[in-house]
């Protein structure tokens, strides 16, 4: 009795490893394709080198470095109903190229426009630079327009997006300083 | 014939949603639109199936006693291999799914399915009982989600039926799940009746 | 501070109910009367506590450890069965008067999906834990708190129920049809405390 729920038992997790090991190769594909793809789109170049990848603050901030510029993954835990995570691109000087949201708990058709609402009209972020430009929504003072009943969207957004250029910056700085170090050694 | 009564059955006589009530998170958690609601009754369907399969297989090898047990952990098993399986075929349906994939072991429809039909019945009408009640799911959710979203975007399938701004976004938040699905069952009822 | 505001979160603004759609069937099922109401969300809230403890050291332990994070779902739906079965037992040995209180909703407890879904999102650490280390500990605030919100939802739901029965309900929207409505109704109330918990966090000076 006890040994035909065992054997079901074992028959079951036998089919699942070997399910595992069946997916596990298109699983890992399809996570790379999504990030290359996604690291195309936000620096608008189909032809385009990831060189480095950094990890910072324990992998909150993940800065992809390439020959077109560079592609920052941002984490924000304050959005509306959990995370929200924005790959940024930026241009050599700051200047934002393209964004993609790609993770998000949010109710799909109010926070979710978070995916196309910075890319035109008042509340485009494409072309400014975080240096230059106060991106925070009108209401606390910045520029950005914020979208429609969704607020907290829109702060938690405009904060990943500062977040990943200060990580930029910051990283930045510190390898400028590290060369500098290394030229006058 | 038979087979027939059996498939309609689920889709109408008995539709676990609109009927039997069962099966109500997913119904109500994955169906802000009509191609997410689509998805997850299909994915429900294809459980419903294998598990419904196999249960009628094995119903005379397994004892009483831990009928239960033996029945979830198939169910769980098909469950995750589905989860695997979308996850490397079609990222963007196991993206917009999210949790509510691993949960369909605790649907119960499936379970329910497994102790009422399968265990009783051989394996042919099994699977068209798995299969009418997966599409009678499928159905309802489909339906419920297609009402959202046009309720609440002016849209059916991502196509626009009129301006977007026209919308009550209230249909596509948590409150018109519940709402939606409340008029949809009296609905039903009144044809019913009728 | 920030485990308050995981605990006033999970009650209120992500409320597992009307924000997280998990644990509907006993939410429609048990809510006919403010009493049982009262029972089914003690019960639930022992269950999940508990249950969160026992995946989550499973998870770390044994899944991760040995690799079989595919077996995930299999072993927590396996693992809360065997809880919800002991707890049973035990409780009729050792606690006679809390299992007559509690009894009849424990078998019911294994498929309610509020269970498996806490265990899965605190096991993978994919709950909102206010910006500290998704662990132990904050899991299981979060998984209690969680079950606190589901116990609050299913007792305001009831004591509205026992209400609706003395009215004039059109007949085609007796029962199921009109309880939804209401429990539409109450999502929206709970939809305002949206918000709340960024307001709270600026106060805490997180």
């Amino acid at each position: 009795m006890a040994g035909i729920l065992t054997l079901i038992s074992v028959v079951a997790g036998a089919s699942l490893a070997s399910v595992n090991e069946m997916t596990k190769g298109p699983i890992e594909l399809i996570k790379q394709q999504t990030l290359e793809s996604g690291i195309r789109a936000v620096l608008n170049s189909n032809d385009l080198q990831v060189q480095a990848i950094d990890s910072l603050q324990e992998g909150s901030v993940i800065i992809y470095r390439t020959d077109k510029g560079n592609a920052v993954q941002a984490t924000d835990a304050n959005a509306f109903g959990g995370n929200l995570t924005v790959l940024v691109g930026f241009a050599g000087d700051g200047t934002i190229q393209g964004y993609q949201v790609l993770e998000t708990s949010e109710t799909p058709g109010l926070g979710a426009k978070a995916s196309f609402w910075f890319k035109e009209g008042k509340g485009s972020i494409l072309g400014k630079n975080p240096s230059k430009n106060n991106l925070t929504v009108i209401k606390d003072g910045g520029e950005v327009d914020a979208i429609t009943a969704s607020t907290i969207t829109s702060r938690a957004f405009l904060r990943c997006v500062n977040a990943a250029y200060e990580a930029l910056s910051m990283s930045a700085d510190a390898e400028s300083g590290a060369t500098k170090q290394a030229n006058s050694n | 014939m038979k087979y027939l009564k059996v498939l309609l059955n689920g889709i109408v006589k008995e539709n676990p949603t609109f009927v039997l009530l069962l099966g109500m998170c997913p119904t109500l958690g994955t169906t802000s639109s009509a191609i997410n609601g689509m998805s997850m009754g299909l994915a429900t369907t294809a459980v419903l199936v294998f598990s419904n399969l196999i249960i009628s297989c094995l119903k005379n090898l397994i004892p009483d006693s831990v009928r239960i047990p033996s029945f979830i952990v198939v169910i769980a098993s098909l469950v995750t291999i589905l989860q695997m399986v979308l996850q490397a075929y079609v990222p963007s349906v196991y993206e917009a799914l999210g949790l509510f994939i691993p949960l369909i072991v605790v649907n119960c429809i499936i379970l329910g399915r497994a102790e009422a039909y399968a265990a009783k019945n051989d394996p042919i009408s099994s699977i068209f009982d798995g299969l009418g009640m997966g599409l009678g799911f499928t159905i309802a959710l489909t339906l419920l989600g297609a009402c959202r979203e046009v309720l609440g975007t002016g849209k059916i399938f991502s196509m626009t039926v009129f301006p977007e701004n026209y919308g009550a976004l209230l249909f596509v938040l948590a409150p018109g799940a519940f709402i939606v699905l409340g008029y949809l069952i009296a609905i039903v009822n009144k044809l019913r009746k009728a | 501070m920030a485990y308050i505001l995981i605990f006033i979160t999970a009650i209120f603004v992500n409320n597992v109910v009307f924000s997280q759609f998990l644990g509907i069937c006993p939410f429609l099922g048990v809510s006919k009367k403010a009493e049982s109401a009262l029972g089914m969300g003690a019960a639930v809230a022992f269950v999940l506590t508990l249950a969160t403890i026992v995946t989550y050291l499973i998870q770390k332990y044994v899944l991760i450890a040995f690799g079989l994070e595919y077996l995930q779902t299999i072993a927590f739906i396996l693992v809360i069965a065997a809880l919800v079965q002991m707890v049973e037992i035990i409780l009729k040995k050792s606690a006679p008067a809390l299992y007559q209180a509690l009894g009849v909703f424990l078998p019911l407890i294994t498929t309610n999906c509020c269970i498996l879904g806490v265990a899965i999102l605190v096991a993978n650490g994919t709950y909102s834990t206010q910006g500290l280390e998704p662990n132990l500990l904050t899991g299981v605030v979060y998984a209690f708190s969680t079950a606190l919100g589901f116990a609050l939802a299913l007792i305001v739901f009831s004591a509205i129920r026992e209400q609706l029965d003395l009215m004039p309900v059109p007949k085609i929207m007796r029962g199921t049809s009109i309880a939804l409505v209401v429990a539409g109704l109450l999502a929206m109330a709970f939809m305002g405390f949206s918000g709340v918990d960024n307001g709270l966090s600026k106060l805490f000076g997180l």
